[in-house]
C-alpha cells in the first residue's frame, strides 16, 4: 500500500486485507498491523513537516484503534454488527435470560469472596473456568454471524459476552488488589 | 561553493549529509549523549573528557551556573544551592515530595502566575536558591544545555534534534515537564523515548533477539518494568508498570536514617545532611563488592561519624524497598497475559541494579540469570541514539519499527468525584479517543472538564493533569449541544485533547489550566530570563558552525586542487592558495565574523576554478562516449 492512498474511510477489515468475518487469523492480522504500522507510524515522518507528523499520527492512531477493535473478539463482534446495522445495545438493553443472571451474581459473589479470603489460587480458577466459558461463547457468536447471518442472536450473544469481560476484568482487579 | 563540489557521476565530493542528532538520557544521579557514528552507537566525551555527566546543578550568587562534576564536588559545602536528583521533583507539587525535611533544600509552591484548578494542591514545586527561585524544568534546561553544547562540540555541528529518555512510569506532567526542559535548553525534541524501550532496542539490535524480554530499569530516583515482544525488527511493548518514586537514592535514604539512628542525631542542618547522603550513597556502591564498609565523617558541629555497615545489616534495611519492584513485576505480567515462563531473557538497567540483593530478587522472580552483557549506566542513552538517528532521517541499513504504550490510564471526573476511564493503560500509542458532552442548563456556553491520570476510581486518589475550560459553546436548551471532545495521546505519550460543537460544528476554544506543569507564557518568560545564556550560546554555536564549514570548504578545495590543478595557472593557483592560508589562520581565532569574511574571499578566489573544472566535467562525460550514443539519446 502507498502512503498517498491511505484511506481514512475504509472499513477495519479492508484496512488490514481481511475478509469480513468474525472468525479471522490473528497471525495475519498481527502480520498485516505491522506492515501497516511499519509505513505509518510517526517515527518514520519525524524528520518531515509538521503537516506530514500531525497526519502520520492520524493514520497510526486509525491503525492502532482498528487492530485494537479487530483483535478483541468482543469489539470484533460489535463492530462487524454495526456494519450489518445492527447495534448490541450493551448500555440499555439489559433484558437478559434469568439464568443467565443467575449464573453471573454466582460469578461475582465468588470473585469477590476470593477477593476478600485474598486467595490467589481461586481467582485461578475462576479466572481458567471463565476463559473457557467464554471460548465457547466465542465458538458461538462465530456460528451466529459467520454461518447463520443471524445478527439478531449474535446481539444477545455479544451482549453476554460483554458481561463475561466485565467478570474478567474484576478478576483482573481482585489480583491488583490481593497484590 | 556549489560549483565546486561537482564530481564524478557516482562519486561524491564529500561525504553524504548526516543530520546530526543525538539520544539524552537525563538520569536522576547521571545524564549521558550518545550519537550514531559510522552505524555505530557511542556515548560522547563531555568537556572534562568522561563519558557520564552527574546531573547535579550548583546557583551561585552572581547568577552563573555550574553543572556536573563541579556541582557535585560543592554539594555538600553549598548544599542548599546544588540541586541533586531534580529529577524526582519534576511535574511533581509540594505534597508529592514525601521526604522534605530530609533535602537540604528550600522548598516553595508554584508562583502564583499558575493558579491550580480549584481545590487542587498547588503546582510543580520549586526550589530557592541563592540565584533565585528556580523550577525543576530550569535546572533540568542546565544539565541539558550542557550535554548540547558537550555534543555539538563533538559532533561539529548543530544538532537536528534529539531524543530524551524519560522512565516509562512518567506520567503526563512529568513528560511535559522533561520536554519543556529540552525546549527551555534550545534542543529540538525528536521524541520522548521509554528509558526500558530504550534498553530494549540497544539490546535488542545488538543481539538479533527474538521473543518475549522483560527489562527490569532500577535508577537513581525511578523504576520501570517492561514487557516487550521482539519480532522480525519490531519492537512491542506489551505492558509497563513501575513506580516513578522509587531508585536507589531511596537506598541512600535507608543507611541515612540507620546512621541517624544509630548516632543518635536530629535536625541536621542541609550541609550534614547531604554530606551523611553522600557517605550512604558511597557505602551502598562499596556493599556491591564488598562485604561491609566503614563510614566515617566528621559533622559541622564537630562530631565524628564512625559506622560499620555489613552487607547483611543493609539488605535488611532495604529488602522492602526491593520488595516493592516486585508486585510492579505481576502486575506488568498480568497485564502482558503472560507468566514468568514466558519470559525469554531479562534485560538489568540502571545503576541501581549492580546491588547484589537486586539482582538476587529479580534472578528468583524471574527463575533466570538476568543478561548482562551491557553496561547499565549507558544502554538507555546508547538507544536513544539510535532511535535518534532514525528519526532525524538518516538511512540505516536496518529497518525497524517501535510500538510504545501509555503507562496510565487517561480519565475524566464525573459526578461525585468518579474517575471514567477514557484510555486505558498500555494502550499502543499515538491513540484517540472522542467523548460526547452535553450542556445541563439552558443557554450555558461553557463547561469545564478534569483530567486526570490513574488507575483508581476516585478522582482525589488519581493524578490530576489539568483542567480544560471550554468557552463558545452556542447557546441552547439544556442537553442540546453536542460537544465532542477528543483526547489524543501522541507518540511523546503526551496527551491533547481538542473539542468541537457538533450540532453547529463551532470549535469550542480550551484553555487549559495544567495542574502541575507550566503554561506556556512561564516557559515564555523563562526562555527570555535565559536570553543572556541564549546569547552566550549563540556567539559559541556561530563560532562552531562558521570553523565547521571553514574546514569543509578548505579540504574541498584541497581536494579540487589534487583532481584539477592543472586547469590554474600559476597565478591563479597562488591566489588560491594565498586565501587558504588566510583562512587557516582565522580558524586560530575565535571570532566568527572572521572566518566568515575568510571563506567569502576563498570562494570568490575560486570562481573561475570551478567554472573550469565545470566546463572540464562536461566535456569530461562527453568524450567519454561514442557520438551515435549521443545523437540517439
Amino acid at each position: 500500500m502507498q502512503l498517498a492512498s491511505f484511506d481514512f474511510q475504509q472499513n477495519h477489515f479492508d484496512l488490514f486485507g481481511l475478509a469480513q468475518s468474525f472468525r479471522i487469523d490473528v497471525a495475519q492480522l498481527e502480520q498485516q498491523y505491522h506492515a501497516l504500522q511499519t509505513l505509518v507510524h510517526p517515527d518514520k515522518s519525524a524528520h518531515l513537516p509538521d503537516a506530514e507528523q500531525r497526519l502520520a499520527m492520524q493514520r497510526a492512531t486509525l491503525v492502532n484503534e482498528a487492530y485494537q477493535t479487530l483483535r478483541n473478539p468482543l469489539c470484533r463482534a460489535r463492530y462487524l454488527l454495526s456494519l450489518h446495522g445492527v447495534d448490541i445495545q450493551e448500555e440499555n438493553n439489559t433484558l437478559m435470560p434469568p439464568d443467565f443472571l443467575l449464573a453471573q451474581m454466582e460469578w461475582r459473589e465468588a470473585v469477590s469472596e476470593a477477593r476478600q479470603a485474598r486467595d490467589a489460587a481461586a481467582l485461578d480458577g475462576l479466572e481458567a473456568r471463565l476463559q473457557r466459558e467464554t471460548r465457547e461463547l466465542e465458538s458461538r457468536l462465530a456460528v451466529k454471524i459467520d454461518t447463520e447471518k443471524n445478527y439478531a442472536a449474535a446481539a444477545e450473544l455479544a451482549r453476554k459476552l460483554r458481561f463475561m469481560e466485565k467478570l474478567a476484568e474484576e478478576i483482573h482487579a481482585a489480583y491488583d488488589a490481593i497484590d | 561553493m556549489a560549483l565546486l563540489q561537482i564530481s564524478e557521476p557516482g562519486l561524491s565530493t564529500l561525504p553524504h549529509q548526516h543530520r546530526l542528532a543525538v539520544g539524552i538520557d537525563l538520569g536522576t544521579t547521571n545524564s549521558l549523549v550518545a550519537t550514531v557514528r559510522n552505524g555505530i552507537s557511542v556515548v560522547l566525551n563531555n568537556e572534562s573528557g568522561g563519558t557520564i555527566l552527574p546531573s547535579v546543578v550548583r546557583y551561585l550568587a552572581d547568577g552563573s551556573v555550574v553543572v556536573g562534576e563541579a556541582a557535585q564536588a560543592m554539594q555538600n559545602e553549598d548544599a542548599a544551592n546544588t540541586i541533586v536528583s531534580v529529577k524526582r521533583f519534576m511535574g511533581r507539587g509540594l505534597k508529592d515530595v514525601g521526604e522534605i525535611n530530609r533535602l537540604p533544600y528550600r522548598f516553595v509552591g508554584a508562583p502564583s502566575s499558575s493558579v491550580t484548578p480549584g481545590g487542587l494542591p498547588g503546582g510543580m514545586v520549586q526550589i530557592r536558591t541563592v540565584a533565585g527561585v528556580k523550577s525543576p524544568v530550569e535546572v533540568s534546561a542546565e544539565i541539558l544545555r550542557v550535554l548540547r553544547n558537550s555534543a555539538e562540540t563533538a559532533l561539529g555541528g548543530e544538532l537536528v534534534g534529539a531524543v530524551i529518555t524519560v522512565p516509562a512510569y512518567f506520567d503526563d506532567a512529568q513528560r511535559q515537564a522533561t520536554k519543556d526542559a529540552a525546549r527551555l535548553a534550545g534542543l529540538n525534541v525528536l521524541r520522548l523515548l521509554n528509558e526500558p524501550t530504550a534498553a530494549a532496542i540497544a539490546y535488542g539490535l545488538d543481539n538479533a533477539a527474538e521473543g518475549v524480554y522483560a527489562v527490569y530499569d532500577l535508577g537513581g530516583g525511578t523504576f520501570d518494568i517492561s514487557i516487550l515482544r521482539l519480532s522480525r525488527g519490531v519492537f512491542e511493548v506489551l505492558s509497563t508498570n513501575g513506580d516513578s518514586a522509587l531508585g536507589g537514592d531511596d537506598f541512600d535514604q535507608r543507611i541515612h536514617c540507620w546512621l541517624l539512628e544509630k548516632n543518635h542525631l536530629s535536625a541536621l542542618s542541609p550541609r550534614d545532611t547531604r554530606l551523611l547522603l553522600t557517605h550512604a550513597r558511597a557505602a551502598k556502591e562499596q556493599l556491591t563488592d564488598h562485604s561491609e564498609t566503614h563510614i566515617t565523617a566528621m559533622l559541622s558541629t564537630g562530631e565524628v561519624i564512625d559506622n560499620v555497615l555489613t552487607r547483611s545489616e543493609f539488605h535488611a534495611m532495604s529488602q522492602n524497598l526491593v520488595q516493592r519492584t516486585l508486585q510492579p513485576l505481576r502486575r506488568a505480567l498480568r497485564d502482558a497475559k503472560l507468566n514468568v515462563e514466558d519470559i525469554k531473557g531479562v534485560v538489568l538497567v540502571g545503576g541501581a541494579t549492580r546491588m547484589p540483593q537486586v539482582k538476587h530478587a529479580v534472578k528468583e522472580f524471574f527463575g533466570q540469570m538476568p543478561l548482562t552483557n551491557l553496561d547499565p549506566d549507558k544502554v538507555v542513552a546508547l538507544g536513544a541514539a539510535i532511535q535518534a538517528n532514525l528519526l532525524a532521517g538518516n538511512r540505516s541499513d536496518d529497518d525497524w519499527l517501535l510500538l510504545d504504550v501509555i503507562p496510565l490510564s487517561l480519565g475524566i471526573e464525573t459526578m461525585g468525584g468518579l474517575v471514567e476511564k477514557i484510555i486505558p493503560r498500555n494502550s499502543t500509542i499515538p491513540t484517540a479517543r472522542a467523548q460526547e458532552f452535553t450542556t445541563f442548563k439552558d443557554g450555558q456556553t461553557a463547561m469545564s472538564i478534569h483530567v486526570v491520570q490513574g488507575e483508581r476510581e476516585l478522582v482525589s486518589d488519581c493524578r490530576s493533569l489539568a483542567k480544560f475550560e471550554l468557552r463558545g459553546i452556542p447557546a441552547m436548551v439544556a442537553g442540546a449541544a453536542r460537544i465532542r471532545v477528543t483526547f489524543q495521546v501522541d507518540a511523546d505519550g503526551l496527551l491533547n485533547v481538542s473539542a468541537r460543537e457538533m450540532s453547529k460544528g463551532i470549535e469550542a476554544a480550551i484553555t487549559v489550566k495544567p495542574s502541575y506543569g507550566l503554561s506556556d507564557a512561564e516557559i515564555t518568560h523563562m526562555l527570555q530570563d535565559s536570553s543572556q545564556h541564549a546569547q552566550d550560546d549563540m556567539q559559541a554555536r556561530a563560532l562552531r558552525e562558521q570553523q565547521t564549514e571553514a574546514e569543509q570548504l578548505l579540504e574541498a578545495v584541497q581536494h579540487a586542487l589534487e583532481q584539477d590543478g592543472d586547469l590554474l595557472d600559476q597565478a591563479g593557483r597562488a591566489r588560491i592558495e594565498t586565501q587558504m592560508a588566510a583562512l587557516r589562520n582565522t580558524l586560530q581565532l575565535a571570532d566568527h565574523l572572521a572566518i566568515k569574511r575568510a571563506i567569502a574571499a576563498l570562494n570568490d578566489a575560486t570562481v573561475s576554478f570551478a567554472q573550469a573544472r565545470m566546463d572540464k566535467s562536461v566535456a569530461g562525460v562527453l568524450a567519454g562516449r561514442k557520438i551515435s550514443e549521443l545523437e540517439t539519446k
